[in-house]
């Protein structure tokens, strides 16, 4: 039964510990529904060949139901209403009220895509690998606009806000894989928000981890250090990227050579780019900065010129370490570029 | 259905041809008048606003990249909600409807105050070249909700539409004013209270939304305004704002004006349910309280909209409980309207196809609304297309509805000419049979996980998204085939006599079209509004 009625009604398959007493809720909810519509819509239309006009002129008599009628056509449905939304509050709280034994995950949302990190742990983006038959809370953040982290599967659904946290959390039942969309209108490349949970067996999870944190760890005692923060004092590079990231250079601008709604940022330096309105400009550090003070005087052909000034937001020595930052993306070197990559593999299906 | 052939010629002079110079349509006080510049602006917000739905449902063919890019689509289903919503729904049966036929109802020569009435076109004008004119520069990309902070970030043209609107909440005020105190202080003699017809307590009750709610709106938008161009930090947690009390705020109106744009309908259909049934309406005072009761209740339930932004769990309870109550007087009205065709004459014509329409897209898109009320179901949900069918069904299924039945039916009240019952009713039914075709797919999508405003999509919900754009498509058609007969009939409609349908409407006392100020001789109210007790020929040769 409860199998027939979730493919009736497309439901996705119910992979989390609550899905199924969610949907019993929804069962019988639609089919409610259904049959009240049906009820009223056969009503009229039995009133409607009992009652048909029967003459151009005809009269009818003035009819007005008793007080205890009414009443009781309000108590039925109003008794039906708050006993839905009785249990639906019930199944709610279990759904937002994490069990105490939860497994910890931060989630980071950021236009456009999911960022995953476990304490003391490895971080992924696009990736969340989790246990089956655990409970896993979820921390969610944003770090500009809002997100929502959906999980079809798992009837799971929680906003990522800027400036503080939610949280949300699930068991997953079977070990697969279960797609991961943001549900929250969030900009140009919204609909490619995805990522993915995958639900391993729980041994293989540990020892997933146990990998991955020995990789970490391996890493740290290296001379080199992935720490972004001291790096960025002395490198112009990193803290060139820090800006572009804190002026939301990024929402208009790729760094791996897909168009948006700018130019991309690889291989920008010294590309010869023709211009709206005709003539042609070498992208060097005059033109850059050029057009981040005066982005509308040469705007490069194919592109809207939507790209507001940052004269009087950007000081001279930060646009020029996002010129650095730009320079430093060549289609070669970002290959190589080790440390750039996340401490494990992503794992792709 | 002519009562009396005699009847059939329109008066020589009436409010249409009293005076024809363009100056004469411009300046006018007359609330006709200004009900019908309102149906032409309406129609082409209509028009604008349904062309933006064909073009996404035609990207949203294929999942990925159809015709238009990625922010062209978001531009695009922004500019259909803000023209839908703003435009369309909010102004249109008050502002037409309401402005041509209130007065009329309550035997008053025209409304309170003519000349705030002729401003509130105006004010709708100069808001709607605000947004026409953001449009033509690109358009916002935000979603008619302007959720910050992506909408106080975006490089987008997001002022002048913000402007648009705030202006626009201006014009619905002053109609809402307008209307309160017109009922208030220039109903007829011998009309109380409790002989006012129940579209006169459906706009009433609007009304008290509109004068209530929208300055909320303004405030609202001019905050974010305010946040956009000058970088206050007031929703943008960057710059020390906070992004929930945006929502809360907008949603303070946006729900209440979900009641702006229904009850009016609900009026209409009670009005035509009454007349085609012929009957009286069953428990008149609980339809009229059951107006005030979504009029008042509807402002306590915003936080429906938030059961997972954050907001806390006790939040989510006390709005979802607070949701079952205000439901429960839109299910008062579905009985009544369902218990007055009980022991009455009906007949169907092309309005009462619309009012079938309306009462299952009503139950429905109600019932459904009720199951996205449900708290823990609406955590999978929220922002997916479920919501997005449930909120048509009740914003164009409903309203759309009740607006074409109170077309079909006033038409020949309004203009004096009768349409083609036939080509009404293929309208009808291919505007109905449309409408669930473009719609019950989206209720399956929205289940499977499909999430709004998503311009590309995984695969396996392509077949539904294509069944939704071929509904869309039936829907325009049957959208054109009326205009096409309605503006023949304008030209070369037969004359429809002062009282086609056997109304006791007291609206239908008049001549069609009405007297330039209405009535030669004020009326005396001396009965109840939807009285069918005594034959209707009679009172139809009263006036």
């Amino acid at each position: 039964m409860n199998e027939f009625l979730r493919r009736v009604l497309f439901l996705p398959e119910q992979a989390s510990s609550l899905a199924r007493q969610v949907d019993q809720l929804h069962y019988f909810v639609i089919i409610t529904t259904l049959v009240m519509s049906t009820a009223v819509g056969l009503t009229a239309l039995f009133f409607f060949v009992r009652f048909r006009r029967r003459s151009a002129t005809q009269t009818t008599r003035h009819l007005q139901p008793p007080v205890w009628v009414e009443a009781l056509f309000i108590a039925v449905p109003l008794g039906f209403f708050l006993a839905w939304v009785y249990r639906g509050y019930h199944d709610f709280l279990l759904l937002t009220t994490p069990p105490s034994n939860s497994m910890d995950v931060y989630v980071m949302a950021k236009q456009w895509m999911w960022k995953f990190s476990y304490p003391d742990g490895p971080n992924s983006a696009g990736v969340l690998r989790v246990p089956a038959n655990r409970p896993v809370r979820l921390l969610l953040t944003s770090r500009d606009v809002i997100h929502s982290f959906f999980v079809p599967a798992f009837r799971i659904k929680r906003d990522a806000l800027p400036g503080r946290y939610t949280e949300t959390w699930f068991e997953a039942l079977e070990p697969g894989h279960y797609p991961v969309y943001c549900a929250e209108f969030c900009g140009t490349n919204h609909s490619n928000m995805l990522a993915e949970v995958v639900v391993m067996r729980p041994e293989e999870f540990d020892s997933w981890l146990v990998e991955q944190r020995r990789g970490r760890v391996a890493q740290q005692d290296g001379s080199q250090t992935p720490d972004e923060d001291l790096s960025a004092l002395t490198n112009p590079v990193r803290q060139g990227e820090q800006l572009a990231v804190r002026y939301g250079c990024f929402k208009c601008h790729t760094v791996d050579g897909s168009p948006h709604i700018g130019p991309t940022w690889l291989d920008l330096y010294l590309r010869r780019e023709a211009l709206e309105g005709g003539g042609t400009v070498i992208a060097d550090e005059t033109y850059m900065t050029e057009s981040m003070m005066d982005p509308l005087a040469k705007v490069v052909r194919g592109f809207n010129p939507v790209m507001p000034s940052f004269k009087g937001r950007l000081s001279g020595p930060e646009a020029a370490a996002i010129v650095e930052f730009i320079k430093s993306l060549r289609s070669e070197p970002l290959e190589q570029a080790r440390s750039r990559r996340p401490v494990y593999e992503p794992i792709r299906r | 259905m002519s009562l009396s052939a005699a009847e059939a010629a329109p008066p020589t002079r009436n409010y249409l041809n009293a005076e024809t110079t363009l100056r004469s349509w411009l300046l006018t006080t007359d609330h006709k008048r200004i009900g019908v510049m309102y149906l032409v602006m309406i129609l082409i917000s209509l028009f604008v606003g349904g062309m933006f739905a064909l073009l996404l449902r035609f990207e949203l063919l294929t999942p990925g990249p159809t015709y238009i890019d990625a922010i062209t689509y978001n531009r695009f289903f922004t500019l259909h909600g803000i023209i839908m919503v703003w435009f369309f729904l909010i102004p249109s049966i008050p502002s037409v409807f309401g402005n041509f036929f209130l007065p009329i109802m309550l035997g008053a020569r025209d409304v309170a105050f003519p000349r705030l009435n002729l401003a509130s076109v105006y004010i709708y004008v100069i808001g709607a070249a605000f947004t026409l004119g953001a449009m033509i520069h690109g358009g916002a990309d935000t979603g008619w909700t302007f959720y910050t902070p992506y909408s106080s970030t975006t490089a987008t043209t997001v002022t002048p539409v913000l402007l648009g609107i705030f202006i626009l909440g201006f014009s619905t005020i002053l109609t809402g004013i307008n209307f309160i105190v017109t009922v208030h202080t220039m109903r007829g003699p011998g009309q109380t209270w409790m002989r006012l017809p129940l579209f006169v307590w459906a706009i009433y009750g609007t009304s008290i939304i509109q004068v209530l709610a929208t300055p909320v709106l303004g405030l609202t938008l001019l905050l974010l305004f305010v946040e956009h161009a000058f970088n206050f930090g007031l929703f943008d947690p960057a710059r020390g704002g906070d992004p929930l009390l945006f929502q809360h705020l907008f949603w303070f109106y946006s729900h209440p004006a979900v009641y702006i744009m229904i009850l009016p309908g609900m009026g209409v259909i009670s009005e035509t349910v009454s007349c085609f049934a012929r009957k009286n309406i069953l428990s008149y005072k609980a339809v009229a309280y059951s107006s005030l009761g979504i009029a008042f209740v509807g402002f306590f339930t915003w936080g429906h909209h938030m059961f997972v932004s954050g907001q806390s769990n006790f939040d989510s309870g006390a709005f979802g409980v607070l949701s079952m109550f205000v439901a429960i007087f839109t299910s008062i009205k579905v009985f009544t309207w369902v218990g007055t065709m009980y022991g009455g004459a009906i007949t169907f014509k092309t309005p009462f196809a619309y009012i079938c329409g309306f009462l299952f897209f009503l139950v429905f898109g109600g019932m459904t609304g009720i199951a996205v009320a449900t708290i823990s179901l609406d955590v999978h949900w929220h922002d997916t297309y479920f919501v997005v069918a449930h909120f048509h069904f009740i914003m164009v299924g409903a309203a759309l509805m009740a607006f074409l039945a109170g077309l079909h039916y006033w038409f020949p009240k309004m203009f004096g000419r009768s349409y083609p019952e036939g080509w009404g009713l293929v309208a009808a039914s291919l505007i109905i049979l449309g409408f669930n075709a473009t719609f019950i797919p989206q209720f399956l999508l929205g289940n499977m996980g499909m999430p709004r405003r998503y311009y590309n999509y995984p695969e396996k919900f392509q077949t539904l998204h294509v069944a939704s754009s071929a509904g869309a498509t039936l829907l325009f058609f049957g959208f054109l085939i009326i205009f096409i007969y309605l503006v023949l009939a304008l030209k070369y409609g037969q004359p429809a006599g002062d009282n086609p349908w056997g109304s006791r409407g007291f609206e239908w006392n008049t001549s069609s079209p009405p007297l330039p100020h209405n009535f030669e001789k004020a009326p005396v109210f001396d009965r109840e509004p939807h009285d069918y007790t005594t034959p209707v020929l009679e009172v139809s040769h009263a006036s």
